[in-house]
Parts: C-alpha cells; structure tokens; sequence
C-alpha cells in the first residue's frame, strides 16, 4: 500500500473569469519510507499540492489518499495530523514571534495529546541538534538556520509518518543548507519518515529524494528516478532545460 | 584602467554592546570588468556595495582611506555632488524588484523620470528612449509595459526593467546587489545574459554581488570572497574551483551536487582565526 497517493488532482482559485487553475490532472504515488521530489518553477502548483494535501486549499477534485484513506473537503481531523505534518519555507515567517521555543514545542505536544510534555521537549531538542540551551529562547534569538530546526522539531512533535517539506532551505546559506539537509537525512533514517519535498533546486532534490516530479504550469509533465536525473535522462524537453540550467559550470569542466 | 579605487574601507554601527563593524577595511579596485563578491549572509559584502554609493544612513558610519571614481574621492563629496554620481556615474540594481519599483507609478513614467533627472531633453525623447531600452533588456512589447503598473509585471519583468532603468544613464559602474537570487533559474540565465551583454557593449565596470558561488565563477572575471567583513581569498572566477582558503573550500563541498551523489554533505566548521587575518587585497 502506497503513503500517499495522488490521482487525477485539480486545485484551483478563485471562481467565474477568475478562476486560476493551480494543478491540473496531478497522479504520482510515494511508497512508505521513500523520499519524493516536485520540482519547478515558481507557479507551477508545487506547493500548491502540499496545501491541498494538509487542507490548506479549498478548492480541489480528484482523488488524494494518505496510507490508504482518503482524504475528502478541506477539514482534517486530528488523526491526519498526527500522521502528516509540513515544514514551511520561510523559518522567519513560520513562528511566533512572542512564543519561545518551549512554548511552540509544548503547545503542539499538547495538541496532539501527550502527557509527558517535558521529557519530549527535551528529547526534541536533542533530535535536531539544538539542546537544551535553546529551550527559553525567543525566534528572534536564533538563527535562520536554528529556527529551521526549531520548525522541523515541531513537525517531529506528533511522530508524524509523512513530513511535508516546502522549500525547507532557500531561505538559508549554502553551509546552513547542508547542515538541515543532513539533519533531514538522519530523522528520515531514524524516525522511519515518508518525505513529500518541494523545491527550485533540481542539485537539492537529487540530493534528497529517490525520485521525482517535474512540474510545469500546473501539470506533471515527468516522473522519473534520481538515477536518470543524475545520468541526465530526462525525456521531456522541459525537463532537460530545467537541468541544463542547474548543471554547475565547474561540474562541467571538472 | 582602473574605475574605481577603494582602499581601507570601514563600515560601522553603533550599538548598545559597543560598535560592530560590518566591513572592515576592505580594499580592491574595479576596471572595466565584472568583478564578484561572494560571502554568506552577514560577511559584508552588500554593505561594501552601499557604501560605495554612500547609501550607509547615520548611525552607520563609513570609514576609508579613499573610495576613489576615476581619481575624485567620493567620501569628500557634499550630498548634492554625491547626487550626481549616483545613477549617472554610478547605479545600482537591488535584489528585489517588487521592493524596488514604485508600486503607484507607471513602469514607463519611472523610467523617463530617471532619464529625465539625469538629461535636460524634452517628455518625447525621454519616452522614445525607455521604449529603446527597454527591448534592450529583451521587452517584447515595451508600448504595454511602459503602460502597465509593477504589480502586472513578473519578477524576472521587473528585474529587466530596474536594469533597463539604472543604464539609461549610461553609468561607468554598475552595482548589481543579488540581482538574480529572487528569480527562477531559467529567468535567471536571461537576465544575466542581458546585463552581460550591455556591460560588454558599453564597457562598463560590474559589481556583482551573489552568495551565489556557481552563478559568480561563471559570470564574473574577478572575484572576491568575504568572510566576517573581510576579504579572505581573491582568485579569478573560473579558478574559484581551485579555491584554496578553508572557508571557500568548505562553501563549495557544502553544495549538493547531480554528478556526485552522497549520502551526507560536508559541514563547514568555522575557524575563528579566520576572522582575524587581514583582508587581502582585492587589486587587479
């Protein structure tokens, strides 16, 4: 049984003259335990997949299914969300500027129900590599790349099986980059995780994932291993321009 | 032939913790070329664009040897002079267009309102010459974007139409602050190709900033490498790959990469002494 399953997915916006078709006919399904990419350009429906997904879009048909339930309206219920839980893009944005590390922690863990708040706090921290240092710290005491952390150690908070990741690393330095990208890894090994992720970044998905999906317009326009990615097999012309445009210079040449 | 002469440059902002210093004493000089600077978030490297232009507002302070455009020392300028040389000798395009264009004013009439500050020429020419530059950076209809607001444009719209406004004075230098990071990668290729045509057509001097190091050893001749407000490596771009300090070592093994899958990537561990050893000097 597929983690996620995604067959014929129509998001849009808006109604009447104004409707603006997000995703259009979107089918890929994500094994458990597999990391999987969506790659394209900004307004392609990437995370506009995502959103629909987690209940953040209103408007969409078709058929999406998460360890073999299906998901239906916008409304989900609090099983879903101890199963599935995203990390945003933006770590400046994503948390509450007046809430402390403690706080955000302990709040969604007592959201998802959990008793001994304390010792998973603690144990949190210690997951993403921050400690117990952080713990009454306020975000703007932090680091972009330590409040990345903090975000993805709220995501862990519910033990969650699917980890939705939009973009989790644009907004950060290249050597920060790789500092969350190897934390991601080894949670992904330890925890046993399913990642859904979204990015630009075609050398940041090869790193990533097992396999992926190349979005343009709203539309899937290629589904294909890393493998073939590395090898640069790409079948779509899109696809090949897309890689083009992300081979280093000096990888060229060296 | 040398541009732009800066020597010792200092930035500073008083804090309540004392002063903290954002760049620190800084040296290069730029001719007619495209010079890189690189650095994380942080090492100074836009606040060494800013400063150039004196855009560093008070309490900032802005401290150097000289910061000299073809001999004259910018620093000694009174704010009228200074006005002067900004635009017309020197631009500056910023990172994000959206920030950057006035969201109230027609594309076109901020365009002529540039060429007009800057040239004593009549409403018609100023608008036969925004519509040239503009399908100089590649507008295919230039009558409607010069019409349009900013919010129709797209980003990489946008970012050809602050470029096609910050040349249409004909600067020497141009100072391109992140220019390309808030577009898509194949956006990105045109409107680098754009501004490199005209900075080869024009021979200008081109500052380009980025955190970008791809991106920079292929587009630039020239690059420098900051670190902690200092210059800590110089080398040519298309040798920034035989990069030998440890931190530009340790920036470049920190990208993911198609052709060499691992399962982890490299750390950079960051060496305090780094930040103590002067800045090397950044003359051609």
């Amino acid at each position: 049984m597929s983690m996620i399953e995604i067959d014929g997915l129509n998001v849009w916006f808006g109604h009447g003259p104004d409707r603006v078709d997000a995703v259009k006919g979107a089918a890929f399904t994500v094994e458990p335990g597999e990391s999987f990419g969506l790659v394209g350009e900004s307004g392609s429906g990437k995370s506009t997949i995502l959103r629909a997904i987690t209940g953040l879009a209103p408007d969409w048909s078709g058929r999406i299914s998460i360890g073999g339930r299906a998901l239906t309206g916008h409304k989900r219920d609090r099983a879903f969300y101890r199963q599935v839980q995203m990390v945003f893009q933006d770590p400046y944005a994503s948390l509450h500027p007046r809430h402390s590390v403690d706080q955000v922690l302990s709040e969604t863990l007592q959201l998802h129900g959990f008793r001994d708040i304390d010792a998973r706090v603690v144990r949190l921290l210690d997951d993403v590599g921050l400690g117990q240092k952080f713990r009454f710290r306020y975000p703007h005491q932090l680091s972009g790349g330590q409040r990345q952390r903090v975000a993805i150690a709220r995501a862990l908070a519910g033990e969650p099986e699917i980890v939705l990741l939009d973009e989790p690393t644009s907004a950060l330095d290249v050597s920060v980059q790789a500092e969350i990208l190897n934390l991601l890894t080894d949670l992904r090994e330890e925890h046993k995780l399913t990642y859904l992720m979204v990015s630009h970044d075609l050398p940041v998905i090869g790193h990533m994932c097992d396999r992926l999906a190349v979005m343009k317009d709203g539309e899937i326009v290629e589904v294909m291993a890393v493998g073939a990615l590395r090898a640069m097999q790409a079948q779509h012309p899109y696809s090949q321009s897309l890689l083009e445009a992300s081979i280093a210079p000096g990888s060229r040449s060296a | 032939m040398t541009l732009l002469d800066v020597q010792d440059l200092w930035v500073k902002f008083p804090t309540r913790q004392g002063i903290f210093e954002a760049v620190r004493g800084v040296s290069f000089t730029l001719g007619k070329e495209r010079l890189g600077i690189v650095g994380e978030s942080g090492s100074g490297k836009s606040m060494t664009g800013r400063a150039i232009l004196r855009l560093i507002r008070p309490p900032g302070i802005v401290e150097a040897d000289h910061v000299a455009l073809e001999g004259t020392d910018l620093l000694g300028l009174s704010e009228k002079q200074m006005r002067k040389v900004r635009g017309e000798r020197i631009s500056m395009v910023m990172q994000d267009p959206k920030f950057s264009l006035n969201p109230v004013m027609r594309v076109g009439d901020q365009i002529m309102e540039a060429y007009l500050l800057h040239n004593q020429v009549g409403k018609a020419e100023a608008r036969a010459k925004s519509l040239e530059m503009l399908q100089a950076v590649s507008i295919r209809d230039p009558e409607r974007v010069m019409r349009a607001y900013p919010h129709e444009m797209s980003g990489g719209m946008g970012q050809r139409i602050m470029i096609a406004m910050m040349l249409i004075p004909n600067p020497q230098i141009l100072i391109a602050d992140e220019p390309t990071s808030a577009l898509d990668v194949s956006v990105q290729r045109q409107v680098l190709n754009i501004m490199d045509d005209l900075v080869k057509q024009r021979g200008m001097g081109l500052i380009f900033i980025s955190h970008d190091l791809n991106l920079v050893s292929e587009f630039c001749d020239r690059v420098l490498i900051m670190y902690a407000g200092r210059i800590v490596e110089t080398c040519a771009a298309d040798r920034l790959h035989e990069a030998q300090h440890p931190y530009t070592r340790g920036l470049l093994n920190s990208l993911p990469r198609l052709d060499q899958p691992r399962r982890k990537l490299d750390v950079l561990t960051r060496d305090p002494a780094w930040a103590e050893v002067p800045s090397v000097g950044g003359k051609a």
